[in-house]
């Protein structure tokens, strides 16, 4: 077990190195490149130049590249010019990930905690009206854009029922000690449960938006694999042992129905972040996704480059989780 | 002569599907096992031998099929039962081992929960003594090193252990009756003998009775004290298996008896199959279902349908059965 975590670890190193080669070439092919980002196009050469000289810009290539890893390495991704202007983009990403994070983990947890029983109920009553109906939800749930998702939510219960809060990660005129940024955690820490619970009320309508597209193709990959294991021979030894409909469920059903589940799972949570882009500006909540809007949106390449690694390093520590789950789950690939 | 251990009375299973014709697979099949003895249920595939044993272990799906007769196991109908009552009975008091020992077990769980499952939850004991005992059954099925293979998954045990990992689970709780689908058809050759000899002691040993579900005559005559060959969902002929082999009286059966290769027959004397396939088959309701395929088939055999009647001396019930007009006089017995 040991060995395999170190050799999946390896890996993880050497598609990082790849991965900081493919953002150092696409930072260099953008049309205009951040010197015309900062200084706007009509600038002197004289003044580019400068600026170019500054950036190490005018060295070869490949001192370049060394250049960026090193700067990646001491967590120098340069100043923000339009997100927060003149911030650090390290710090912002820093500053903007515990909201997102809060958010991902509610939104994984409502689809998780709803999806894969929902899964098993629809496989064991398969062609049952409870059946069809989740089918037909789920297929809603996939079909409906996230943004508008997010908006029909924010109307319903948050403008016209006044239920929730309409936007942001916490009332503002709320008093809160902020130790973690992690809103909900810190009133836990602090003692300050009112400003937790404000922070709570806050993650419902984007999580519900964000878990919806999750829910759903956990779910179905759920019912299906319920449906595939279900007529394993190994489940009919199961029975002919007369163990009870739990141990059947727990142990010899769900057990080998959740390995692909586990690997959609992993791929979800990044696909998470991309959704969030939509329903954090949606709900105007501080996260990364946000971040991440404005800054594509109007050329901040300090921010943008930073989130890009940051978010190719989720997935891959994300699939290095999965990889250690699937080998828990299954001996099969533990011993190989 | 003791009491029937197991009574199967006109037991009939019916498949049915919307916008099928409801299918017989089953169609009215009886006979007896008494304790200690080996009863033979001999067939090609499609004959009804698995649906039957399914039957007997309610383990059928639950939709899509109608089970009729009578399953008499210790003075109780199996069939009445609720799921739970029956789901008390199986493991404990009836066994069942299956044809593919990789798939019929779980590869994600270890051989010795997988055998110390049935002792905990049959025998309410604690874990660490059902583990203890699955280490005794793994030993007694002949497992090496017992204890290093209780932590061990099923990918890593060869096809032989795999099938006596099975058999340990089927025998853990002394079941009175074991059945076994086709037990050694995925093994190869060698390992199919010792798999036999070690049911074979085991049985024997402890006195289960078994059913032993089987197209392999070779592993009949090895095993088997009572013999049905069932044809076509309906049992056609029953006797004592010397007798059987000695005078095979329904062209079934002597037809499958001459479908065997034969040690003393002359090198490059061609087999003798039976022609044509169950998707040849009459409906038993007009006619002797395998009329089509028999050689002896006359046309009585297709106006009406042949009785299940006395026949011999054979069987420990006191009476060999036979369902055909036209029986295989000793003469023409093939061999």
């Amino acid at each position: 077990m040991l060995r395999f975590v170190v050799r999946r670890l390896l890996q993880m190193a050497g598609v990082m190195i790849v991965l900081s080669f493919l953002i150092f070439a696409w930072l260099r092919s953008l049309p205009g490149g951040p010197v015309s980002a900062i200084l706007g196009e009509r600038a002197t050469p004289a003044t580019r130049a400068a600026l170019e000289k500054a950036f190490g810009l005018d060295r070869p290539i490949w001192e370049q590249y060394l250049l960026f890893l090193d700067r990646i390495a001491h967590g120098n991704f340069g100043a923000s010019i339009r997100v927060q202007a003149g911030t650090d983009a390290l710090e912002i990403f820093l500053d903007r990930l515990p909201g997102t994070i809060e958010l991902t983990i509610f939104a994984l947890t409502i689809a998780i905690s709803i999806g894969i029983p929902l899964g098993y109920l629809a496989a064991r009553r398969r062609a049952t009206i409870l059946d069809n109906v989740s089918i037909i939800g789920s297929l809603v749930g996939v079909a409906v854009p996230v943004f508008f998702l997010a908006f029909l939510l924010k109307y319903v219960f948050a403008v016209q029922l006044g239920w929730l809060p309409v936007s942001g990660r916490q009332t503002p005129t709320i008093d809160a000690t902020h130790i973690t940024n992690f809103f909900i955690l810190d009133g836990l820490i602090t003692g300050e449960y009112d400003a937790a619970w404000d922070a709570f009320l806050h993650l419902i309508l984007p999580g519900l938006a964000l878990a919806s597209i999750p829910f759903a193709i956990i779910f179905r990959i759920t019912r299906a694999s319920v449906l595939e294991v279900l007529d394993e021979d190994y489940v009919r030894t199961a029975e002919a042992k007369g163990l009870t409909s739990r141990v059947i469920r727990g142990r010899h059903v769900l057990r080998n129905a959740m390995l692909p589940v586990t690997t959609v799972i992993g791929l979800q949570v990044g696909s998470l972040l991309a959704g969030a882009v939509l329903t954090e500006r949606v709900f105007s909540f501080r996260g990364v996704g946000d971040a991440l809007a404005v800054a594509s949106t109007e050329r901040d390449y300090a921010v943008l480059q930073m989130l890009i690694i940051a978010a190719a390093a989720v997935y891959v520590i994300v699939n290095l989780l999965v990889d250690i789950a699937y080998a828990i789950i299954d001996p099969r690939v533990r011993t190989r | 002569m003791s009491e029937p251990l197991l009574s199967v009375r006109d037991l009939k299973v019916t498949f049915t599907r919307q916008g099928a014709e409801p299918f017989h697979a089953v169609d009215g099949v009886s006979f007896d096992v008494r304790p200690g003895q080996t009863v033979g249920l001999v067939g090609e595939s499609g004959c009804g031998k698995s649906v039957t044993s399914l039957a007997i272990m309610g383990l059928l799906p639950r939709r899509g099929n109608s089970v009729s007769g009578q399953v008499m196991f210790e003075g109780t109908d199996l069939l009445g039962l609720s799921d739970k009552q029956m789901r008390e009975r199986r493991g404990r008091d009836l066994g069942m081992i299956f044809q593919d020992p990789l798939s019929s077990l779980n590869p994600v769980v270890s051989i010795g929960v997988q055998v110390a499952e049935v002792v905990q939850r049959h025998r309410q004991v604690s874990k660490s003594v059902a583990m203890e005992e699955a280490r005794a059954m793994l030993d007694k099925v002949g497992i090496p090193d017992p204890r290093r293979r209780l932590r061990e998954y099923p990918h890593q045990l060869s096809g032989g252990m795999r099938q006596r990992a099975l058999i340990a689970m089927a025998l853990a709780c002394r079941p009175r009756l074991l059945i076994a689908d086709e037990p050694t058809t995925a093994l190869d050759v060698t390992i199919q003998a010792q798999i036999l000899a070690l049911l074979k002691d085991l049985v024997s040993e402890s006195d289960t009775a078994l059913v032993m579900i089987t197209h392999d005559l070779g592993v009949v005559a090895g095993m088997c004290d009572d013999v049905n060959v069932l044809y076509g969902g309906r049992l056609v002929e029953r006797n004592m298996r010397h007798d059987l082999f000695a005078a095979p009286a329904h062209p079934y059966t002597n037809g499958l008896l001459g479908s065997i290769p034969r040690l003393d027959s002359a090198r490059g004397e061609p087999l003798d199959p039976i022609p044509g396939s169950v998707s040849d088959n009459l409906p038993w309701a007009e006619s002797c279902a395998f009329a089509p395929r028999c050689p002896s088939a006359a046309p009585d055999c297709l106006a009406s349908s042949p009785e299940l009647v006395p026949h011999g001396g054979g069987g420990t019930d006191g009476e060999g059965a036979l369902r055909c007009f036209h029986p295989v006089v000793p003469a023409e017995v093939a061999r």
